[in-house]
């Protein structure tokens, strides 16, 4: 494996643990706080029990979030040293925000965790709120500082060097808001339906269990809207790629030739060398309409690019649609679960939808894992959107495959031991077989 | 607004023809007409920023602050940066040091009272590790923000220590989060020990980074050769610093957890442990000049640099030795000051001898810096932030150190 494969490599790899835990961050204390605030107002214990499950699901991911996160703040430099010497000054500001952020997150979590009897309550459901807040936060400035990345704006190229470095004017860029906001969608989306699917699960076992039910409506109150608001959101966010990322939207949907009235393409496999995309489901003048709003609307083809200039168009055509067809799924089954509330249908006994909201568990995971994959992998060869090359960023040191395979084993034995973790918190929920953990 | 941020430009116009060139390359195209993207659209800056009054503020109001450290005025901007940075890893240690610190008891407790020992540091470390652990986080930020030079040549050489003391930041924060939330008492054990031998590598590798920067290892230059990569930091100097913070952070996590202990049994195992490695630190601060003579003798040379120096130096020695006193008089709290007070001293002692270096030999701090603007605008976010920031942390001790004993249980 070379050198520049093997950073890009664990890098990929560190974001997609990280983004995990980061999701489930941002998601989790909203979940929290409000079972809390339930607690406060109807004094049923369910909601006390669900609100320090909760806390203690968000204190596990917090504290792999924050060091994964430690990783990543490192790797940035230890990986793309050339990256940050050039970038840093001018992406700084939102990486400063965020360690604000961060700190706040962590004061808070740290008095709402440990701090049950040592607070009134209402200043413990308040550091809860700002916990909520500040996950929330971090990922608008996280997020802002990687829209830099693909659309760079707030300095001027002379020499070779960046000057006139404006760090408000790069915190404004172009794609900064349409990623925020489909993150943000995104994470609650994710997180609420992996909640919505452990307590469903349980539910089809042990039916009318007011612990879960309780769980189950609150994560699908956090995941619903979300999961329903993100089409617009992604509608936004295709248009704005479409205006200042032609390449990625070119590979995204498989389009190599530069065509007026250019069609949506289901599934498919881009053919890269015989530059041709095949055995798709074309829908005519889909694409133009989606991406400008126009069906008349002229794309342009990767064939434009020169080849060095070209993202790995398969990877990008198959993640996006792979995050296409997890987040249509979500929101359809968000539609319908919402559409039977208002019917009055008792969606919460109805086994069907509660294997549906199962199997949808995972699928906002996968979502932001494949849309991930869209922005980074659609933005190479650059690691500054038409600025600086992935390549001429790596650090000059030999033998990256071994950090990489350290780190891979280390995020494998993290991965299981926290997964090994949440089953024995949910395990110790379930009726029946009800067993207090000891805790520390 | 730039023109950039505007949104409802059309395609065109924010991306010209798409024709792309490499960072290198982009000057060469600029200038030899070819341009391949225009510059001028893509990356303009923002001319009427409705901020700009703000930043004028923020900046105006850093100087006032600032002024008198130096007579030239835009000098002024790079010497608070590095003060945030020397603050903020004066914090560092002083927090997130003692945490692991306690890692390290964690590991030599002994006894019959071991058990409780261990139970004392998790319940002192439990609620504000993470907090404490942010404050290296905002150096780390500072560096690539303020001094994106040198950060970009401690990443490149120093690669192995730093991905050694990550892979240490990682094991001991989640074996820590592990072992509070494990029930099975097998699974809590080994938790405990990666959480214990994490806490006293991690320090070791922090110092031998420090040790590196500061003897003049990470010369510019060649880096082609993996030899490169071992030489900046393997040598008997940098890994003599490492061995010195790990003595340091163990003391102060001693000292802190005489305060926690005081009235119960378990005061005189933590008493005699703060003595001992206090009397050590001692010990390794000599060996560490002693390395020092052989293999950095300009680090000795600017650590005795002026009549200033020896003062501070005097200074250190007499608290170290007053803080021993206070130990073994068991005015805890009164040690606790000292210890930190001395740990300070021993830190700005370094920081100063540095000083204007950020990395020995040959990049200062006014060098490696970056725009006024960047600097200006991260010192009031910085500025701002504090606002928010202090009064919550002063809040977090205050809950969980004022009225002293270990915080609850979160019970599930």
């Amino acid at each position: 494996m070379d050198n520049l494969l093997a950073a890009r490599t664990q890098m990929a790899l560190s974001l997609m643990f990280h983004i995990i835990f980061a999701v489930v961050g941002i998601a989790m204390p909203l979940l929290m706080v409000m079972s809390e605030a339930l607690w406060l107002k109807t004094q049923k214990s369910f909601y006390l029990d669900l609100t320090k499950r909760w806390a203690k699901g968000t204190a596990i991911f917090f504290a792999v979030g924050a060091v994964s996160g430690t990783v990543l703040s490192f790797e940035l430099g230890l990986l793309w040293p050339t990256f940050m010497e050039h970038a840093g000054p001018i992406i700084g500001m939102p990486f400063s925000l965020e360690g604000f952020a961060f700190f706040t997150e962590a004061i808070f979590l740290g008095i709402y965790l440990y701090g049950w009897t040592r607070v009134p309550p209402v200043a413990h459901l308040l550091a809860g709120v700002m916990v909520a807040l500040s996950g929330a936060a971090s990922a608008v400035f996280v997020v802002t500082a990687n829209a830099w990345m693909n659309t760079p704006t707030g300095f001027r190229l002379v020499d070779g060097r960046a000057t006139e470095i404006d760090p408000i004017a790069a915190m404004l860029n172009p794609a900064a808001f349409p990623q925020v906001l489909h993150m943000l969608l995104a994470s609650y989306a994710a997180a609420g339906f992996a909640v919505a699917g452990i307590h469903a699960y349980v539910l089809l076992r042990h039916p009318g269990d007011p612990f879960h039910r309780a769980a189950l409506v609150l994560a699908l109150l956090v995941g619903m809207p979300a999961a329903i608001l993100q089409p617009l959101s992604g509608d936004i966010s295709a248009r704005m790629v479409a205006r200042t990322q032609p390449a990625k939207l070119a590979a995204m949907e498989g389009q190599f030739d530069t065509e007026a009235g250019a069609p949506l393409r289901i599934g498919g496999w881009p053919d890269e060398k015989r530059e041709e995309t095949r055995w798709a489901l074309e829908i005519p003048k889909g694409l133009s309409l989606l991406a400008y709003h126009d069906p008349e609307a002229v794309v342009r083809g990767l064939k434009t690019f020169p080849r060095e200039d070209r993202p790995p168009v398969a990877v990008v055509h198959v993640a996006f649609q792979a995050m296409v067809a997890c987040g249509t799924a979500m929101a359809g089954l968000g539609l319908l679960t919402g559409v039977l509330w208002l019917l009055k249908k008792r969606p919460l006994d109805n086994r069907r939808l509660l294997w549906a909201l199962v199997l949808a568990s995972p699928l906002g995971i996968l979502a932001i894992q494949a849309g991930w994959l869209v922005t980074e992998v659609g933005r190479q060869p650059w690691i500054i959107q038409g600025v600086m090359r992935t390549k001429d960023a790596v650090t000059p040191m030999p033998g990256l495959v071994i950090p990489l395979t350290a780190i891979t084993l280390v995020y494998l034995l993290l991965g299981v031991v926290v997964v090994l973790l949440l089953k024995t918190q949910v395990i110790s929920t379930m009726p029946g077989g009800k067993q207090e953990a000891t805790d520390n | 607004m730039g023109e950039c941020s505007q949104p409802g430009r059309k395609a065109a116009d924010w991306h010209p023809d798409g024709r792309l060139y490499s960072f290198r390359a982009a000057h060469a195209a600029l200038f030899s007409g070819v341009s391949g993207f225009s510059a001028e659209h893509l990356l303009d800056i923002a001319v009427e920023n409705p901020l700009t009054p703000l930043k004028g503020a923020a900046s105006a109001a850093l100087k006032e602050l600032a002024v008198g450290f130096l007579s030239e005025e835009e000098r002024v901007l790079e010497l608070s940066a590095a003060l945030v940075i020397a603050i903020g890893l004066n914090v560092y240690l002083l927090l997130g040091g003692a945490d692991y610190g306690g890692g390290v008891w964690d590991l030599f407790a002994s006894g019959n009272r071991a058990g409780r020992q261990r139970d004392l540091i998790a319940h002192s470390i439990g609620p504000i590790w993470e907090a404490n652990h942010v404050w290296l986080i905002v150096v780390i930020v500072v560096l690539f923000t303020g001094f994106p030079a040198a950060f970009a040549r401690i990443m490149t050489f120093l690669h192995i220590p730093l991905l050694l003391m990550l892979l240490g930041i990682v094991a001991r924060g989640s074996a820590f989060a592990f072992r509070s939330h494990e029930t099975r008492a097998s699974f809590r054990r080994w938790w405990g020990n990666v959480f214990a031998v994490a806490s006293l590598l991690t320090p070791v590798l922090l110092g031998t980074i420090v040790g590196a920067i500061a003897s003049g290892r990470l010369r510019a230059g060649r880096v082609d050769s993996l030899a490169v990569f071992f030489d900046s930091w393997l040598g008997l100097f940098p890994l003599s610093v490492g061995l010195f913070a790990l003595v340091m952070v163990a003391f102060l996590a001693a000292v802190y957890l005489c305060v926690e202990a005081q009235g119960t049994d378990l005061e005189d195992d933590f008493r005699k442990r703060s003595l001992i490695s206090g009397l050590l630190l001692g010990a390794v601060a000599a060996e560490v000049l002693i390395a020092a003579s052989f293999e950095a003798s300009e680090v000795v040379t600017d650590l005795t640099r002026t009549r200033w120096s020896w003062a501070l130096h005097s200074v250190t020695a007499v608290v170290a030795i007053a803080c021993l006193w206070a130990l073994w008089s068991r005015r805890y709290r009164v040690g606790r000051a000292l210890a930190a007070i001395q740990v300070t001293l021993i830190l700005w002692g370094w920081a100063l001898s540095q000083y204007p270096h950020l990395i020995k030999p040959d990049l200062s701090l006014y060098d490696a810096a970056a725009p006024r603007l960047t600097l200006q605008l991260m010192l009031a976010v910085l500025a701002a932030g504090s606002v928010i920031l202090l009064p919550s942390l002063y809040y977090l001790f205050r809950v969980f150190h004022k009225v002293g004993g270990p915080p609850d249980r979160l019970t599930g």
